[in-house]
């Protein structure tokens, strides 16, 4: 089907190399003997272990529930025991460490009882209760808990884009995943539709995947449009991808629902399928493991594994690697610690060699050429916004909206003078966070301040006065009985107020901490229970130490 | 430092700035062709005068010499003036013009990328107030000098001031020159074009030069080097102005072509106007820097004292551009479709 298109601004063609893993099958990972399940696999809350050390588990098992609003749940991706819960390397830019729960499989792979849902016959508010503790989001690695983007709350959302353009080279999971599981997918993507409610459906594609095109145009249902796009990064990138399938704008710092739109990856609508339709939580993805290794391909990986098994199944890297990219070569970062686990964010290992990745040239000062305005798909003039991070004069770079900003890199892949852009931005942003947060808490310490000077103030004055009235009770009484002065009524009175107050905040918070525990099937609500109890035995025996 | 992007696309500042050589060769050819070697030696001396320039001032700055020496910039700041002076002119004129842009309008503002006028310009513009006389002494197109000029000739004439030919042998006033006098004297503009040294359509010899420019300039637009706007605006301020005089008083102004194909229009509109870091940077801010550096050069040439209006049109839009950059900023995406202004949060 022809449709037109709407192309944005900039863009770059860097290098495809897509064909080095797009070639074979997607394969499935061996069971490994350890897995490390990090909490904070999504932007928002991390998980809270549920689980305790020496726990038995099993495969889909909840072992970090979601915490708060914007969270969502961690699962045991196989049946074996928890041997640690502590910090552990996991796959982020700073090389932290962060709190994840390690099990050590059992060989046997037993899984929870796993209960499809006839989602059809849901209302779609009782579905996406449902998939809210599947631990779903969003797979192309921005990770945003799937459940809330599936609820639309006040905004109506008309249109749904399903995002297929894995714009970034080398990466081919998306590819190879449609090419596979079309039907799979599709399902996953009509469940989407169901929950959102919209009935326009649009699928874009880069046109340097014909077979996934030919794949999902095959899979999708005639009122779909499945569309290509021209192969131009970041064709991928949400706002982009929006602007190219419908012309709209998502308006700045707002979402594309503010104009009706919701935009999922291809890999969180067909975890989606297996989360409504098979019942089984997030515990697996795809993903891409290419670069200078003897095989590249696309591995099913389970949540948890460790990247050094991940590349060993690529046959392991070859001599003079130097080094590993976790997510593409544009917007992806280096990988501190092989320990590190595949989380739900990680979309594509690339094993770096000199001869893949040259060390970058030696910066010149910018020039003003303007190759970086002309690339920037968001509109921006980077160079003025690099002047003045630069110059750490970081109230002008922000007035040249600096967090209008995707970083998608497209500036610094331009750049003659091979000035690391983004690295600049993302300094310049991360300066201009810590400010407001340094403010914001220094207002807070102000406020706090000025109330305690206010309640030392006032409580002087009551003991004045209490003094006072105290002073003139005892004259009245004419010193009879001095001692056993009972607290003037005032006092008792607001005692009682306070303690009311007291009560009433006891009883708020017994209400709102069961807030993400709500509306449970029976069975889960008993594991839960099952799961508290110990949490409270924990608990106690900590405390008792 | 998250280091991402891992690839960057294979450009360099020093490929840019060596494309902008090569653009420069095809006029450099038809320079040697019409008027003799004259132009070699120049380019040489102002090569070698840029490079120890700027050798002397990155030693001073504290800077490494291997990046910077080979970015090729002050080899383009060095072309582009030795193509605005004449030939054939004393070596020290050389080596001052060029210490005036290296050291004073480039280094002295913070080197590469820094500077806010077009060095070449500025070496250009103190020349022509500080030593007018030299500055107009243009050597002849070869059919119409008395004496060709070989190679030896030109090193000894530039070398040892006159050498063993007379000046007069080998020079001509300018187009531009002529023009100026002459009309003031009510010479009538077709009593004046009947003249040996107007050509076809601008100045005998330097036209095709011009072209040749031109074509420099669109090999650097193909070649995505530069974008049109600058050119384009430039060469539409510079034919409008010159149509819109010539409309009012035809006897007095030339015509829209013998401004576009003399003096330093050409090379302006695609070398010069064009360098990135003095230019507008924005495309609407393009249009309207270049359009007035058009207007400006004109305007220049049809009621200064000077000759050309190039240089001194083209360093005063210079320094409009913060000016122009900061209201023409682009709409970003996302944003309402209304005027934004940078500077305003
Ligand atoms: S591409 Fe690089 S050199 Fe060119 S303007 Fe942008 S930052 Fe400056
Ligand atoms: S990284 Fe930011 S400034 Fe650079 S091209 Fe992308 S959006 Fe534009």
């Amino acid at each position: 089907m022809k449709t037109q298109l709407f192309t944005f601004h900039g863009g770059v063609h860097p290098e495809q190399h897509k064909a080095e893993s797009n070639a074979a099958p997607i394969s499935v990972m061996p069971l490994l003997p350890r897995y490390v399940v990090p909490m904070r696999q999504h932007i928002g809350t991390p998980a809270r272990p549920v689980v305790s050390v020496g726990d038995r588990v099993l495969r889909g098992q909840i072992v970090g529930a979601a915490e708060g609003y914007v969270s969502t749940a961690a699962h045991a991706p196989t049946s074996g025991r928890v041997v640690a819960i502590e910090a552990c390397a996991v796959p982020h830019p700073s090389g932290l460490f962060d709190l994840a729960v390690v099990i050590e499989a059992d060989g046997e792979d037993l899984s929870i009882d796993m209960q499809p849902l006839d989602w059809r016959a849901l209302d779609p508010s009782a579905l996406r209760n449902r998939i809210r503790d599947m631990g779903l989001a969003g797979l192309g690695g921005a990770v945003f808990p799937s459940y809330i983007k599936l609820n639309p709350g006040a905004q109506k959302i008309h249109t749904l884009i399903v995002n297929g353009a894995e714009c970034e080279p080398w990466i081919t999971c998306d590819d190879r995943l449609m090419r596979e599981r079309a039907a799979e997918l599709a399902r996953g993507i009509e469940i989407m539709r169901h929950a959102l409610g919209c009935t326009t459906v649009l699928l874009g594609i880069e046109d340097n995947k014909p077979e996934a095109l030919a794949a999902m145009r095959g899979a999708a249902p005639p009122d779909w449009r499945v569309m290509s796009v021209p192969t131009l990064y970041p064709s991928g990138g949400g706002k982009q991808l929006t602007y190219l399938l419908t012309g709209v704008e998502t308006p700045t710092g707002g979402r594309s629902t503010d104009v009706g739109i919701q935009v999922f990856n291809v890999g969180t609508a067909y975890s989606l399928y297996r989360a409504v339709e098979l019942g089984e939580p997030l515990i697996s993805r795809v993903v891409t493991l290419t670069g200078h290794v003897a095989q590249p391909g696309n591995f099913e990986a389970r949540i948890g594994t460790p990247l050094a098994d991940l590349i060993a199944a690529a046959g392991g890297a070859l001599p003079g690697a130097s080094g590993e990219i976790v997510g593409g070569p544009m917007m992806g970062f280096d990988l501190m610690d092989l320990a590190a686990p595949v989380t739900k964010a990680v979309n594509c290992l690339i094993v770096k060699s000199p001869s893949l990745f040259p060390p970058k040239p030696v910066e010149l000062p910018c020039i003003r050429c303007g190759a970086c305005a002309r690339a920037c798909p968001a509109d921006l003039q980077p160079f003025e916004m690099y002047w003045y991070s630069h110059a750490k004069n970081f109230g002008h770079a922000q007035s040249y909206h600096l967090f209008d900003c995707i970083e998608c890199g497209c500036c610094a892949y331009v750049c003659p003078s091979h000035i690391p852009l983004v690295d600049y931005f993302r300094f310049a942003k991360s300066e201009i966070w810590e400010r407001e947060r340094e403010k914001a808490s220094a207002d807070q310490a102000r406020v706090r301040h000025e109330f305690k000077a206010f309640r030392l103030e006032r409580e002087k004055r009551e003991k004045a006065e209490k003094f006072a009235k105290a002073a003139e009770k005892s004259k009245v009484a004419g010193g009879a009985d001095a001692g056993a002065a009972p607290a003037d009524p005032d006092a008792e009175k607001k005692k009682a107020i306070l303690q009311a107050a007291l009560e009433r905040a006891a009883q708020a918070k017994q209400t709102v901490t069961p807030k993400n525990t709500d509306n449970l099937p029976p069975r889960v609500q008993q594991e839960i229970d099952a799961i508290e109890t110990r949490r409270a035995g924990v608990e106690n025996t900590e405390s008792q130490k | 430092m998250i280091g991402s992007p891992y690839t960057l696309a294979s450009n360099s500042t020093a490929t840019i700035m060596f494309k902008v050589l090569l653009a420069l060769l095809p006029g450099i050819a038809a320079h040697v062709w019409l008027f003799g070697p004259g132009i070699v030696v120049s380019l040489i001396l102002c090569s070698a005068f840029a490079i120890g320039f700027e050798t002397l001032l990155l030693l001073a700055r504290r800077l490494p010499l291997q990046p910077f020496l080979s970015d090729n910039s002050a080899l383009v700041s060095a072309w582009l003036l030795a193509l605005s002076l004449p030939t054939l002119a004393p070596w020290w004129l050389y080596a001052i013009g060029i210490g005036i842009a290296i050291v004073i309008a480039k280094q002295l503002y913070g080197g590469l990328g820094q500077n806010l006028f077009n060095p070449a310009m500025v070496g250009y513009a103190a020349l022509i107030v500080s030593f007018p006389v030299y500055m107009t002494q243009w050597p002849a197109p070869i059919v119409l000098a008395d004496h060709a000029i070989g190679l030896w000739d030109a090193f000894d004439i530039v070398f040892s001031g006159q050498g063993s030919i007379s000046a007069d042998a080998y020079t001509s006033a300018t187009l531009l020159d002529t023009w100026k006098t002459q009309v003031r004297l009510n010479t009538a503009p077709e009593v004046l074009l009947a003249q040996p040294i107007f050509g076809w359509i601008g100045a005998r010899g330097h036209e095709i030069v011009a072209l040749m420019y031109l074509a420099g300039g669109l090999l650097l637009f193909w070649g995505k080097r530069i974008t049109w706007h600058i050119p384009l605006a430039f060469l539409a301020g510079v034919a409008l102005t010159a149509g819109v005089l010539q409309l009012i008083d035809p006897t007095q102004h030339a015509s829209p072509l013998l401004h576009l194909f003399s003096g330093g229009v050409m090379l302006g509109a695609f070398f010069i106007a064009t360098d990135p870091v003095t230019a507008a940077t924005t495309p609407r801010g393009k249009l309207i820097y270049a359009a007035m550096a058009g207007f400006l050069t004109v305007i220049i040439r049809g009621f200064g004292s000077f000759p050309d209006g190039v240089a001194f049109a083209i360093l005063l839009m210079n320094m409009c551009v913060p000016f122009i950059d900061d209201y023409t900023q682009p709409r970003v995406f996302g944003h309402p479709r209304k005027r934004s202004k940078a500077g305003q949060p």
